[in-house]
C-alpha cells in the first residue's frame, strides 16, 4: 500500500508494469519491489528448497527472497533482485521456482516433507539404491529446486568492459562516502565515487533525521551536485564495487541501462577494472534479522527496510505494523511509521530494561516475537513475555532488527579476517586488510550519522594527503549522534522452524543439527547446510548462523570464526565480465592482404593461430578438396604456383652486431653470411629441444630480416628479446616485428622466374640471383624484396612488398601464373609439397624433438656457443634409440597413412611397450602417385628400407609401410637450382 | 594486479607475460658440468614469501623484468630491467 504524503517517488509520473501477467502501476523512482508493495503485493517468490512463499526482506542488494525474471524471450534476465530493479514503463516480470503459479505452488509439498529434507539430506536420503541417483533422485531434485531459468537463446544485449584510473576511489555514497569524496575532491585528487544504488545517499534516503538542518535526502542532493561540478570527481551511480584485488585494483559492476525500457545503443551492463592509488570503503552496514518460528512470512522484513520503504518510496506491506528488535535503532521504525500514520500495534524489544524511544506506541520490553502466522502473507504475530505468556496480535507487516553488521566484505578479499567487537556484537574490518584501503563510517563501526560524516571526511582527507595533495578537513554538518545500544539476540527459542538463510532454506535447527553431527567448523557447517551459499552469499544470515553454531558448540564467536568472503560482493553476469568476447569477439582475426581475393576465388579459409589462410582454390569440375589439392601440387611441380606466406613471422634486425647475435640464437653460424644471401637456421630452447626454424636474409651489411614459422612468431620474438636483454645487452643491434608490414608471396615452380621477369621492373637471371640469394627489386615502381628460397622444393622465390600493395600484387601474380598454366595454391597443397620434400613444420618440431631427432645435429656448430647447445648434448637427447624423422609409404601403394597413428615392428605384439614411433604428417603425393607420411621411428635413420606396421586403433587402420628417407622428391635438390 | 615497468610506468598485469623464477638469469658458463646445467634448468625454489621472478612486457615495450614480490601477501617490492639499465 502507498502511504499518503511519504516517499520521494514522482507521483506525477505513473509507470505501468506487469508481474506474472497482471498489470500494475508504480511511479518514477520506484524499484520493482517498492512498486509491488505499493500495489499491495507482498508475495514475490518461492524459496529454493521448500517452495515457501516469500516477500522482500530488504530494500537493497542483500535481498535473498524477492528474485524475479525481468524481460521477455531472449532478453529475460533471471534472478533479478526486485529490490534493485528500477521500475520503467512496460517492465515485464515473472516470479520463479513455482508451478503452476506463485500463489498455488504444487511443489510446496516439499515443505510438508521438510523433516526429511534437513541439513545433509542429500548425503543421507538418496544413497540407496545406488543406480537411482542418476536416473531418479537427481532429476527430481533438480526439477524441484532452483531459481530462475535462462532463456536458452543467444543473449542479444550489449555488454561492455572498461578500465578507469583514479587517485582516490570512494566506495559508497552514503554520508561517509559523500564526505570522503568531497574532502579528497577539494584537495585536487582524481576521485571516483561509486554507489550500487541508483540514487546517492545510502541510509540518508531511508531516515527521518536531518543533516545540516535539512532532510537527509536534500542534503545528499546538494552534496551530489557539488561533487558533480568538480571536474576531478567522477560519479558512478548504479555501480557496485564487487572485488578488491592486488595493487589497488578493484572490480566494479555498472548497471548502465538495466533501468531503461530501451537501452538504445548503450550497453545494459559494464564491468569496470578500476586502478586506484587509495580507496575509502564507505559501504555502510547491513541489518540482520532475529530468527523465530516462521519468520519468513511475506510481510516480515528488516526494520530498517520497513522504515526505508516508507521514507524513500512511501510504501508499506500493510497498515497494521509491528516492530521487533533487540536494539534502539529498531525504535526508529516504530516511531517513523507511527508518524507516517500507520497503525503501530506493537514495539517488541527483547531487552527488559529498554526504554521506549518511539513515542506513543504499545511497547513490550522484555518480550519477543515467537511466531508469525499467515501462509501466503503475514496475518498475525505471537508475542511472548519473559514469563512465557503469549498473545496473538493481528498485523500485516513486521519489522525485525537484530542489529547491524558492517558491510566489510571487500576488506576480506585479499585474505584478511575480520575482528569481532563485543561492544557492537559485530565483526569489524582490519584497518590494514587491503593495502591502500581505509574503511570509514558504518563499515568501520561508526554507527551514528555524525560519526559517519566525520569519519568519511577524515578518511577522504587522509587519502588525498597521503598522495601529496594539500587537503583540509571539510566542515562537518550537524546530524544525529545517538549512540545505538544493543543486547544480543540471534534466535528466539521455541518449537518449529526459524529461518536463517532465506534463499537456501537453512533453519536454526539445521545449524544445530550440523553441530550435533560434528560439522562444528564454520566451513563444514556452511557446506553441510548450504548456509550462505546462495546468490546473496548469506549477507543477512551468516553472522546469525555462526553465532548459533558458536552457542551449539560451546564456543564464543571469535573462536568459531567466519567463513571467507570472496569476490564478487554481489552477482556479476558473466556476460559483463566477458563483454566483447562472444562470437567473433572470442579471438582476434588476422587476415592477410590476399584474404578478400582468396574468399572471392571460393577458397575455404582455415585457422592458423589467429590467421586465416586459404585451404585450396577450387576450380570448375573439382568436386573434392583432393582434386583441387592434387591439381595445385602438379601446378607447382609443372608450371608455377602462388601462395600467400605473409603469416610467417618477420623480424627485421639492424645493427653491426646482428651477425654475432644470430650466432647466439641459431645453432649454425650466421655472422659469415654475405649481404645478399639467405641462410636456413635452427633455433633451440635452453633445454636443447628445437624451438623454431626458418630463413634469415642479410639484405645489407647491417640490415637483416628473419622469418619464423607462423605458429612460433610470438615465441621467437619473446625469445630474441630475452636473449638480447639477458645475455647480450652490450651488443649493438635493434629489432622489431614487421610481420604485418610486408605482404609476402611464394612464387614456386619451374616457370617462376619467367613469371617474375614479366613483372619486375628489371629482369633477374640465375647468375645474378642464384638459389639462396636475396635483394631489393622494383615491382611496378614499388620497392620490394626478393628471396630465392623454396619450401616446396621447386625453383622458387618469395617476393615481399609493403602490405598496402599486397592485394594488387597477389592479383597480378595469380593472373600471370594462370597464364603460364599455374595458379594460386593453398595450405593443403603447401603441406603436400613440403611432405614430398621432407621439410619439417611444427607438426614435427612439436617441442619434444631435438636437432638430432630431425637429423639436423650437424647444424649445431661445434665452433661456437649457442642457446641450447650445452643441454642438447645431454646423453639422453642424442641416443640412437630415440625416435628419428623418417618418411613412410604404404607397401600396397594406396592405403592412407593417418597422422597420429603409431608404428610397430612388422610382426609381434602391439602393446605400449613395443611402440616404435608415430606419424606426424600425411598426404597423398600426386607427384609419386601414392600416400606419403612423415613420422618419428626409434632408430629410424638406420631403418630405411625396413617394413613397419602403422596402427591406428581409433580409425581402424593397419598398414604395412616402408621406411624411407624423409625426402621423397628430388633428393639431390637439382630442381632448386638453375 | 599491477606491475611497474621501469620503461613504461605502472600497468595492468594483463600487459605482462609471466615466465618463471629469476634464477634463469644466473646461467652457467659454457664449460659448466651437465649437473650444473641440469640444476639451472630444472631446480626451482617455491618460497612462501619473497621471490624474484621474470615477467615480459609483451603488450608493451618488450622489456624483460625481474619482479621481486611476496607470494603470500602479493606485495611487490620492486621491478628492474633484466639486463640492468642498458637503455640508451
Amino acid at each position: 500500500m502507498r502511504i499518503d504524503g511519504m516517499g520521494r517517488v514522482d507521483r506525477a509520473r505513473v509507470l505501468g508494469f506487469t508481474f506474472d501477467g497482471r498489470r500494475y502501476q508504480g511511479f518514477a523512482g520506484d524499484t520493482l519491489a517498492s512498486a509491488l508493495l505499493g500495489a499491495g503485493v507482498r508475495l514475490m517468490g518461492r524459496s529454493f528448497k521448500y517452495h515457501r512463499p516469500r516477500g522482500p526482506l530488504t530494500a537493497g542488494s542483500a535481498e535473498p527472497n524477492a528474485l524475479v525474471t525481468v524481460g521477455r524471450g531472449a532478453r529475460a534476465e533471471p534472478n533479478t533482485r526486485a529490490t534493485m530493479q528500477e521500475l520503467y514503463n512496460g517492465l515485464a516480470s515473472v516470479s520463479q521456482n513455482r508451478w503452476p503459479s506463485l500463489a498455488l505452488d504444487l511443489l510446496s509439498v516439499n515443505d510438508l516433507a521438510a523433516p526429511f529434507l534437513g541439513a545433509g539430506f542429500y548425503y543421507k536420503t538418496f544413497m540407496w539404491p545406488k543406480a537411482f541417483w542418476e536416473k531418479v533422485y537427481e532429476p527430481v531434485i533438480r526439477r524441484a529446486a532452483g531459481l530462475g531459468a535462462l532463456s536458452g537463446q543467444p543473449n542479444p544485449d550489449r555488454y561492455e568492459k572498461a578500465f578507469a584510473f583514479c587517485d582516490v576511489l570512494v566506495i559508497g555514497a552514503g554520508p561517509a562516502g559523500l564526505m570522503a569524496a568531497l574532502a579528497a575532491g577539494q584537495a585536487g585528487a582524481q576521485v571516483i565515487l561509486c554507489d550500487e544504488d541508483a540514487a546517492p545517499g545510502g541510509r540518508l534516503l531511508a531516515e527521518a533525521e536531518a543533516v545540516d538542518g535539512r532532510p537527509g535526502a536534500d542534503w545528499t542532493a546538494a552534496q551530489w551536485e557539488a561533487l558533480r561540478a568538480m571536474e576531478n570527481v567522477r560519479l558512478m551511480p548504479r555501480t557496485t564495487v564487487t572485488g578488491a584485488y592486488d595493487q589497488g585494483s578493484y572490480g566494479a559492476h555498472e548497471r548502465v541501462a538495466q533501468h531503461l525500457a530501451d537501452p538504445g545503443a548503450a550497453p545494459v551492463e559494464c564491468f569496470w577494472r578500476i586502478a586506484a592509488q587509495r580507496a575509502v570503503l564507505c559501504s555502510g552496514a547491513l541489518e540482520r534479522p532475529i530468527a523465530f518460528r516462521d519468520n519468513d512470512r511475506p510481510g516480515v522484513m528488516l526494520a530498517g527496510a520497513l522504515r526505508g520503504y516508507a521514507h524513500r518510496w512511501g510504501v508499506a506491506p500493510g497498515r497494521r505494523v509491528a516492530v521487533f528488535g533487540n536494539n534502539d535503532d529498531a525504535h526508529r521504525t516504530a516511531r517513523d511509521l507511527a508518524a507516517a500514520g500507520l497503525e503501530v500495534v506493537a514495539l517488541v524489544d527483547s531487552r527488559h530494561d529498554a526504554e521506549n524511544r518511539a513515542g506513543d506506541v504499545p511497547f513490550f520490553p522484555g518480550h519477543v516475537v515467537s511466531r508469525a502466522h499467515g501462509r501466503r502473507g503475514l496475518s498475525a504475530i505471537e508475542i511472548r513475555g519473559a514469563d512465557g505468556r503469549r498473545q496473538r496480535v493481528a498485523v500485516e507487516a513486521l519489522g525485525v532488527s537484530g542489529g547491524w553488521n558492517p558491510a566489510l566484505h571487500l576488506t576480506c578479499h585479499l585474505g584478511a579476517r575480520p575482528v569481532w567487537s563485543e561492544t557492537l556484537a559485530a565483526f569489524l574490518p582490519r584497518a590494514d586488510a587491503v593495502p591502500g584501503l581505509r574503511p570509514a563510517g558504518a563499515v568501520a563501526g561508526a554507527l551514528s550519522t555524525t560519526s559517519c560524516l566525520r569519519d568519511g571526511a577524515e578518511a577522504g582527507r587522509a587519502a588525498a594527503a597521503d598522495l601529496g595533495f594539500a587537503a583540509v578537513l571539510p566542515a562537518i554538518p550537524e546530524a544525529e549522534d545517538a549512540p545505538g545500544r544493543l543486547r544480543r539476540l540471534w534466535a528466539v527459542p521455541g518449537r518449529g522452524r526459524a529461518w536463517l538463510d532465506f534463499q537456501n532454506d537453512v533453519t536454526v535447527k539445521d545449524v544445530k543439527q550440523a553441530a550435533a553431527e560434528n560439522y562444528a567448523s564454520v566451513e563444514h557447517m556452511k557446506r553441510y547446510t548450504t548456509q550462505g551459499m546462495a546468490t546473496d552469499q548469506g549477507k543477512s544470515s551468516n553472522i546469525g548462523a555462526l553465532a548459533i553454531l558458536a552457542d551449539a558448540t560451546g564456543r564464543d564467536i571469535p573462536q568459531t570464526g567466519t567463513t571467507t568472503f570472496r569476490p564478487p560482493y554481489s552477482p556479476v553476469p558473466i556476460a559483463a565480465m566477458g563483454a566483447g568476447a562472444q562470437g567473433q569477439g572470442f579471438a582476434p582475426v588476422r587476415e592477410t592482404t590476399s584474404h578478400a581475393q582468396s574468399v572471392a576465388m571460393g577458397a575455404p579459409m582455415v585457422e592458423a593461430g589467429l590467421w586465416y589462410r586459404p585451404s585450396y582454390f577450387p576450380r570448375a569440375g573439382e568436386t573434392t578438396w583432393r582434386a583441387a589439392c592434387d591439381r595445385e601440387v602438379a601446378m607447382v611441380r609443372g608450371a608455377v604456383g602462388i601462395c600467400d606466406v605473409s603469416t610467417l613471422g618477420k623480424i627485421e634486425l639492424v645493427g653491426p652486431d646482428v651477425g654475432a647475435f644470430l650466432d647466439v640464437v641459431y645453432t649454425n653460424r650466421f655472422s659469415t653470411l654475405k649481404p645478399g644471401r639467405v641462410r636456413y637456421g635452427l633455433m633451440l630452447r635452453e633445454d636443447g629441444h628445437v624451438m623454431d626454424d626458418g630463413t634469415t636474409a642479410r639484405l645489407e651489411a647491417d640490415r637483416w630480416v628473419m622469418t619464423t614459422t607462423t605458429a612460433a612468431a610470438g615465441q621467437v620474438m619473446r625469445h630474441l628479446d630475452w636473449v638480447q636483454q639477458a645475455w647480450a645487452p652490450g651488443m649493438d643491434l635493434r629489432f622489431v616485428s614487421v610481420t604485418e608490414r610486408w605482404a609476402q608471396f611464394a612464387v614456386a615452380g619451374p616457370r617462376s622466374r619467367e613469371l617474375l621477369n614479366g613483372l619486375l621492373d628489371a629482369p633477374i637471371d640465375d647468375a645474378g640471383f642464384p638459389f639462396m640469394a636475396c635483394g631489393p627489386v622494383s615491382v611496378g615502381g614499388v620497392a620490394g624484396r626478393l628471396f630465392r628460397i623454396s619450401f616446396s622444393g621447386e625453383h622458387a622465390y618469395e617476393i615481399a612488398v609493403p602490405a598496402r600493395f599486397g592485394a594488387s600484387l597477389f592479383e597480378a601474380l595469380v593472373a600471370r601464373a594462370e597464364a603460364l598454366g599455374g595458379g594460386a595454391y593453398g595450405m593443403e597443397a603447401l603441406n603436400v609439397l613440403r611432405i614430398e620434400k621432407g621439410h619439417v613444420t611444427h607438426a614435427e618440431i612439436h617441442g619434444r624433438v631435438t636437432a638430432f631427432d630431425i637429423g639436423f645435429q650437424r647444424m649445431i656448430s661445434p665452433a661456437k656457443e649457442c642457446i641450447g647447445k650445452a643441454l642438447a648434448a645431454r646423453p639422453g637427447l642424442v641416443e640412437e634409440s630415440r625416435p628419428q624423422l623418417v618418411g613412410l609409404r604404404p607397401l600396397d601403394g594406396q592405403s592412407p597413412l593417418p597422422a597420429g597413428a603409431h608404428l610397430f615392428a612388422a610382426e609381434g605384439a602391439v602393446t605400449p611397450d613395443t611402440d616404435l614411433g608415430y606419424v606426424t604428417s600425411t598426404g597423398y603425393s600426386p607427384t609419386l602417385g601414392l600416400p606419403l607420411a612423415l613420422g618419428f621411428l626409434a632408430n629410424g635413420r638406420a631403418r630405411h628400407g625396413e617394413t613397419v606396421r602403422l596402427i591406428d586403433r581409433l580409425r581402424g587402420a593397419e598398414v604395412a609401410c616402408e621406411v624411407t628417407d624423409p625426402v621423397a622428391v628430388d633428393p639431390d635438390g637439382g630442381r632448386l637450382r638453375g | 594486479m599491477r606491475l611497474s615497468c621501469p620503461l613504461c610506468g605502472e600497468r595492468d598485469r594483463r600487459e605482462f607475460t609471466y615466465q618463471g623464477a629469476a634464477a634463469m638469469v644466473d646461467r652457467p658458463a659454457p664449460g659448466a658440468t651437465t649437473e650444473q646445467w641440469s640444476d639451472w634448468l630444472h631446480l626451482r625454489d617455491n618460497p612462501a614469501g619473497r621471490t624474484r621472478d621474470l615477467w615480459y612486457h609483451e603488450a608493451g615495450c618488450g622489456a624483460w623484468l625481474v619482479v621481486e614480490r611476496d607470494t603470500v601477501t602479493h606485495e611487490i617490492f620492486g621491478t628492474a630491467l633484466v639486463g640492468g639499465d642498458h637503455a640508451d
